[in-house]
C-alpha cells in the first residue's frame, strides 16, 4: 500500500468529533442530540483503528469494537428514554425536562 | 448516515477491512436504523418540523463556534507539529484481530457480554408504557 500520512487520518478525526460537539452544543432535539453523539463515538473510534494502522498492531480495530458495542448498548438506552420522555412530556425539547415532581 | 460509509471507506483504505464491513453493518445499519425506527415511532406531526427549524436559526452558532474554532485550531496545531513520517499502511487483517480477541482482550469481550445483557434489559424496562385500562363497559358508553 502507498504511504498515505497518518496525520491527515488524525486530523479527519478530529474535525468530525468537533462537527459532532458543535451539532449536539446547537440542537435542542433530542434525537437529533443523540445522533451528534454518535458521530463523536465515530470520530473517536477512527482515531483509534488510525493508531492501530500505524503501529501494525490489532489493539486499534478491538478498542474501536469495543467502542461500536458501547454505542449500540447507549443508543438503545437513550431511545428508550427518548420514548419515555415523549410519552410523559408530549415534547422532543431537551429544554422541557426541568421540573421535578413536587 | 453518509458520514459513517464514507469513515468505513477510510477504514478500509487504512488497511482495516474487517472494521470496515463491521462499521456499515453496525452503524449504519443497526443504529441508525434504531434511530430511523424511533423517529417513525413517535409520530410527530408537521408543527414538531416547524418547531426544530425555529429553534435552529443562524445566529446560534456564533458561541459555540467560535469555542470549536479554537479547539479544532489546537488539534490540529499539535497533530502538524510532529514530525510527520510518511509510514507504510499496514493491513491488519481479520485473522489479527480474532486472534487478539481471544488472547489478551477476552476479559474485554466478556464485559461487553454483560453491557449489552444490561442494555437489552434497561432498554426494554424503559421502553414499557402503561397502557391505561379502560373498563370495557365504559368504553362503549363513550362511542
Amino acid at each position: 500500500m502507498s504511504n498515505v500520512p497518518i496525520e491527515g487520518g488524525l486530523i479527519l478525526a478530529g474535525i468530525l468529533f468537533i462537527l459532532g460537539m458543535i451539532s449536539i452544543l446547537i440542537r435542542r432535539n433530542l434525537i437529533f442530540m443523540l445522533i451528534s453523539v454518535e458521530v463523536m463515538l465515530n470520530a473517536a473510534g477512527l482515531a483509534f483503528i488510525v493508531a492501530g494502522s500505524k503501529w501494525a498492531q490489532a489493539d486499534g480495530q478491538v478498542m474501536f469494537i469495543f467502542i461500536l458495542t458501547m454505542a449500540a448498548a447507549e443508543v438503545s438506552v437513550g431511545l428508550a428514554l427518548i420514548l419515555q420522555l415523549y410519552h410523559q412530556l408530549k415534547t422532543l425539547d431537551g429544554d422541557a425536562a426541568n421540573k421535578m415532581k413536587g | 448516515m453518509v458520514s459513517f460509509l464514507a469513515v468505513a471507506v477510510v477504514f478500509y483504505i487504512l488497511g482495516a477491512p474487517f472494521v470496515a464491513a463491521l462499521e456499515v453493518i453496525v452503524y449504519a445499519g443497526a443504529i441508525v436504523v434504531l434511530i430511523i425506527f424511533v423517529i417513525m415511532m413517535l409520530n410527530l406531526k408537521s408543527e414538531a418540523i416547524e418547531q426544530e427549524r425555529q429553534w435552529l436559526s443562524h445566529n446560534i452558532l456564533i458561541g459555540p463556534g467560535i469555542l470549536s474554532v479554537i479547539l479544532l485550531g489546537e488539534l490540529v496545531y499539535i497533530i502538524i507539529s510532529q514530525q510527520s513520517t510518511n509510514t507504510y499502511i499496514n493491513v491488519v487483517d481479520a485473522k489479527a484481530v480474532g486472534m487478539s480477541l481471544y488472547g489478551p482482550y477476552v476479559i474485554g469481550v466478556e464485559l461487553s457480554g454483560i453491557l449489552l445483557m444490561a442494555g437489552i434489559v434497561g432498554a426494554y424496562h424503559l421502553g414499557r408504557q402503561k397502557k391505561k385500562i379502560v373498563h370495557r363497559f365504559l368504553e362503549k358508553v363513550e362511542e
